[in-house]
């Protein structure tokens, strides 16, 4: 193709675990971006997609594959490829106009043209007035309009966006997509192209000509589905309400781990299983939520996502744990709650703490193999770090750490063990 | 108004504003103050000799010229130091292994032990010049203050946020830009506060480094320490007290004229970007901002230093980008460099060894050994008594921001107060009422040094949430649990913090305050610091090496095994947020 402004061939990326082995994050990942076209990156944190923006903007290299920029390989950062960061990354000791210029300047551009560029950006993006402020003085809201004005100047041919607008509050995130959209319908925006990362579903619909979502461990695109309505997208319009639906599907289709058929009781199996993220407290708050009206024991996730205003990295987390531990199941974009959920939804607090103890013994082997360890211990303790070597044979410290908060989490909650983090050790001895 | 360039140069009537007179005012007056100071430095030592010190008030206006700019003049030292040791230590792996564990060593080294070395290796470099000794004072007083901003630095450079030097990487600055546009800025309030603490702490040193005796010679550079050392000699009380104005005069014109600019100058490089906190005001940097003068000889200097960031100057950030995380190639030649960095301390180890087994009996070794133990046991004393007597007054000062807001330029004072100043009231006292100089000269050790534990203090009772207080009130917490439960577990992190500083600096002073003299009185308590003071004044540098060794084995030791694990502690236990 040769309108092609990127091209992304097999790529692969991976981060060293502790063991000094390496864990695959992005796995055989290819992708072109053509002219005129907004491509989203869908996935939930951890699918590798903020990975593969920063190979693109030339951050960082693959290990395996190919990233081309206009038919040339990208090994460093590249002029004509601009970002826009989640957290803005603006200068806090710079002006606005300071900080739209700061890119200008490294180009080496006279005097005049950088003010004249600088200035006209920021009228582009509406900072008008602005120009001698200092970050620290603007909302949420103006600081990403900087930081896109400091990206539009350099006049590059990509825009590159992670998550833009998800440190934002709901309202001033939709004003500020529909001012872009707008400048990049009317052809007011010095891009060619545009590469959105977000874990948001609507926005990507909203936003994108292409989505590819991305599954995780390790991050692969799972599905590519184009969006052919026309601008301004509505919301509430079915085919828009289809298409979310569609996502939600692909990726719970993968998100979902194989139910199994028996637990393992052979010791040490499966525990290498990476927990998700989620409190004991919202996990009896989503079963409460389900098992009473209007949902009574079934829910749409996109329904209950945007009923509960939870995103996809709020939702997931639960979700799964629920699937987990057998109290809910997940099937083509719907939640359900098991028999044993809807029991726990009636159960007082005692009924519920017996009730998650015994599915967390039963179904998540690394509480199964701590709770054992310590009863095979004389004393009946064991320290942190006996566990977490054996885990980090398997991930990332960083996913070791969360993995040990959450059994930890639920531990307590059902009073399966207890954990001191002071002494960093488990223990079968609650205090009394 | 703040710090904003003009988008376009209004046109005004007037062309020269009363702010530009008192600009030029000002101007005139550091050209004047740096002219007048600095004529000395070319002139012949024994010129010096001849005309010694006078203790006629009248030259004091001179004297604390020339021991501010000594002092200007080692700051700047300490900075180009700072920008460059702490850089490269931050920017290569390989440095960072050898020059972090020697910047700590540096730190707990007493400097004050060695000025009789440095005098003698800087008089060779300007032979018979005044210059020679001016280095060697210069020398002293950078050393008291480098470090500090050295490490504050370099912990700056390791924290720069992630997406920072990413966005600079995407916009292609370069690595020189990147350090002036990004580093720089964000290291400067931390760095400015650890300048003032520096400039405080060197008084100490410039005392001790104006009057040089080593073995016969003595050199005295006219300043006001040694006008002090003067006074202290001939019993004059009431040179003392002008000594002590002419510093506070000092103290105060340097606050006003430098700290407080840039202090309200660096405001804007704070990187929490919350508004709300009223920002520190500057008079003296007001008048600079508003002058045009000003503005139009800046604005083409400043100019001409960004047109610096075009030139490709050592490359650009982005060529830095690891080219992959896991790159095993460069393990071996971490491997060959920590072999060379070990053959060197080895050959280092031999040679003072060597040194000292030629030279030094093992009897004295002990003997050296006894005394630094008798130090340690009155900076442990003296730190216990500091803590409890400042802990209580910190946490209660730091609690009333008002109070606090007033108590701190007295701090700030108090803390560059030397401890040689008070030799006369000590003296006199341990005299007269017969009193063991081994106990009682040791609250000097401690007199410039305890400020530290209230200032941090207060910074930790000043920096408890204000809910978390109302939680106390609204639970009725008083009397000694709301300390245990609340004051005293929220202020500890500080406390350490200062308390480090605070032992290491006492037993620094320990070589200054173990020996006191008022007149003919000569005083001297059993212990490390006075075991090398006398060595210096007997020109026995074998001796000086040995107390400096052993006192150095002391402050590294308990440094390791006793506050860095508290340290570690705190900050696991007891950080908020």
């Amino acid at each position: 193709m040769s309108d092609a402004l990127l091209q992304i061939r097999s790529c692969c990326q991976a981060f060293p675990k502790p063991d000094g082995e390496d864990l695959l994050v992005l796995n055989d990942i290819n992708l072109t971006l053509k002219e005129g076209e907004i491509v989203g990156l869908l996935g939930r944190s951890g699918s590798g997609k903020s990975t593969l923006l920063r190979l693109i903007a030339g951050l960082a290299q693959p290990i395996s594959g190919h990233v081309d920029y206009r038919g040339h390989p990208v090994t460093g950062p590249a002029p004509g490829i601009a970002m826009v960061f989640q957290s803005f990354a603006l200068f806090p000791w710079l002006t606005v106009l300071e900080n739209v210029q700061l890119g200008l300047e490294a180009l080496g551009l006279p005097e005049a043209e950088i003010r004249q560029r600088a200035l006209a950006g920021i009228d582009l993006i509406g900072l008008d007035g602005y120009e001698s402020a200092y970050p620290r003085e603007l909302s949420g809201g103006m600081r990403q309009r900087v930081g896109f004005a400091r990206a539009l100047v350099v006049h590059p041919n990509i825009l590159l966006m992670d998550e833009p607008f998800s440190a934002l509050d709901v309202l001033t995130a939709e004003t500020l997509r529909t001012d872009f959209l707008d400048l990049w319908m009317e052809g007011k925006l010095p891009i060619k192209g545009v590469i959105l990362v977000t874990h948001n579903i609507e926005e990507a619909v909203l936003m994108c000509d292409r989505i590819l979502v991305f599954s995780r461990n390790p991050g692969t695109i799972i599905d590519e589905i184009k969006v052919d309505l026309t601008h301004p997208r509505n919301r509430l319009d079915p085919a828009f309400r289809d298409l979310v639906e569609r996502i939600y599907v692909a990726l719970t289709a993968r998100a979902a781990p194989a139910p199994r058929a028996a637990p393992d009781r052979i010791p040490g199996m499966g525990i290498e299983m990476a927990l998700p993220r989620a409190s004991a407290n919202l996990l009896a708050g989503l079963i409460e939520t389900l098992a009473a009206a209007p949902y009574n024991g079934k829910a749409d996730l996109p329904v209950i996502a945007s009923a509960l205003q939870m995103e996809v990295d709020d939702l997931f987390p639960v979700a799964e744990a629920l699937q987990l531990l057998r109290f809910a199941e997940i099937e083509g974009g719907d939640i359900r709650l098991t028999d044993t959920g809807k029991q726990f939804a009636e159960g007082g607090t005692d009924d519920r703490k017996k009730l998650f103890q015994r599915q967390l013994l039963a179904y998540v082997p690394l509480a199964a193999h701590i709770r054992r360890v310590l009863q095979e211990r004389a004393n009946h303790t064991a320290p942190r770090s006996r566990f977490r070597d054996e885990l980090e044979d398997h991930m990332t410290a960083e996913s070791t750490r969360h993995t040990l908060q959450s059994v930890v989490a639920w531990a307590r909650f059902s009073e399966a063990f207890a954990y001191d983090a002071r002494s960093e050790t488990f223990s079968l001895e609650n205090p009394s | 108004m703040r710090g904003s360039i003009p988008i376009s140069v209004e046109k005004s009537g007037r062309a020269f504003t009363r702010w530009d007179a008192l600009a030029i005012l000002l101007t005139l007056g550091l050209l004047v103050f740096l002219a007048g100071a600095s004529r000395h430095l070319l002139q012949p030592l024994a010129e010096l000799q001849q005309t010694p010190v006078s203790l006629d008030p009248q030259h004091l206006p001179e004297y604390a010229a020339r021991t501010t700019l000594r002092m200007l003049v080692a700051l700047a030292l300490s900075l180009v130091f700072t920008f460059t040791y702490a850089t490269a230590a931050a920017k290569s792996k390989k440095a960072e292994v050898l020059l972090i564990p020697l910047l700590d060593i540096l730190q707990s080294v007493p400097i004050l032990g060695f000025i009789s070395v440095t005098v003698v290796f800087f008089m060779s470099l300007a032979p018979g010049r005044v210059l020679g000794a001016e280095l060697a004072a210069i020398f002293a007083i950078f050393t008291s203050q480098a470090w500090n901003m050295a490490f504050s630095f370099y912990q700056s450079l390791r924290t720069v946020p992630v997406e920072l030097t990413e966005a600079s990487r995407t916009f292609r600055l370069s690595s020189w830009m990147h350090f002036w546009r990004v580093e720089v800025p964000f290291a400067m309030p931390q760095l400015i506060w650890n300048m003032m603490v520096s400039m405080s702490g060197s008084w100490f040193f410039v005392v001790a480094s104006e009057a040089i005796s080593v073995g016969n010679t003595t050199v005295t550079l006219p300043g006001i320490g040694a006008y002090l050392a003067l006074a202290i000699g001939q019993k004059n009380l009431t040179a003392v007290g002008w000594a002590i104005g002419a510093m506070l005069v000092v103290i105060l014109l340097y606050d006003q004229l430098l700290f407080r600019p840039l202090v309200a100058w660096a405001d804007r490089f704070r990187f929490e970007q919350q508004s709300g906190v009223a920002p520190p005001q500057s008079f003296v940097l007001d008048v600079l901002r508003r002058s045009r003068i000003v503005a139009t000889l800046v604005v083409p200097l400043s100019r001409l230093w960004q047109r610096s960031y075009q030139l490709p100057l050592l490359g650009h950030v982005a060529d830095a980008a690891p080219a992959h995380p896991s790159g095993k190639g460069s393990r071996w030649g971490n491997r060959v460099w920590i072999g060379i960095v070990v053959l060197g301390g080895a050959a280092c180890l031999w040679q003072i060894g060597h040194f000292v087994a030629a030279n030094i009996s093992l009897p004295e070794a002990g003997k050296a050994a006894l005394f630094g133990l008798a130090t340690l046991v009155r900076v442990i004393v003296l730190i216990a008594i500091a803590t409890v007597v400042w802990v209580p007054i910190g946490v209660m000062v730091g609690t009333r921001p008002r109070v606090a807001q007033l108590i701190q330029p007295l701090v700030q004072f108090l803390a560059a107060f030397p401890a040689n100043v008070l030799f006369p009231v000590v003296v006199v006292a341990i005299v007269a009422f017969h009193l063991s100089p081994d106990i009682w000269l040791s609250p000097l050790m401690i007199l410039g040094t305890q400020w530290y534990i209230l200032f941090n203090v207060v910074a930790g009772a000043m920096a408890i949430p204000s809910e978390m207080r109302d939680v106390g009130i609204n639970l009725q917490v008083g009397g000694w649990l709301w300390w245990k439960k609340i004051a005293l577990p929220a202020v500890f992190p500080y406390y350490v913090t200062g308390a480090i500083t605070a032992s290491g600096g006492s037993w620094n002073a320990s070589i200054v305050a173990e020996v006191a003299s008022w007149g003919d009185t000569h005083l001297r308590a059993y212990g490390l610091g006075a075991y090398i003071a006398q060595a210096t004044e007997a020109g026995d540098m074998h001796r000086v090496v040995l107390g400096i060794a052993v006192m150095s084995f002391y402050v590294v030791i308990v440094n390791r095994l006793f506050w860095r694990p508290l340290y570690w502690y705190a900050e696991q236990k007891f950080r908020l947020g």
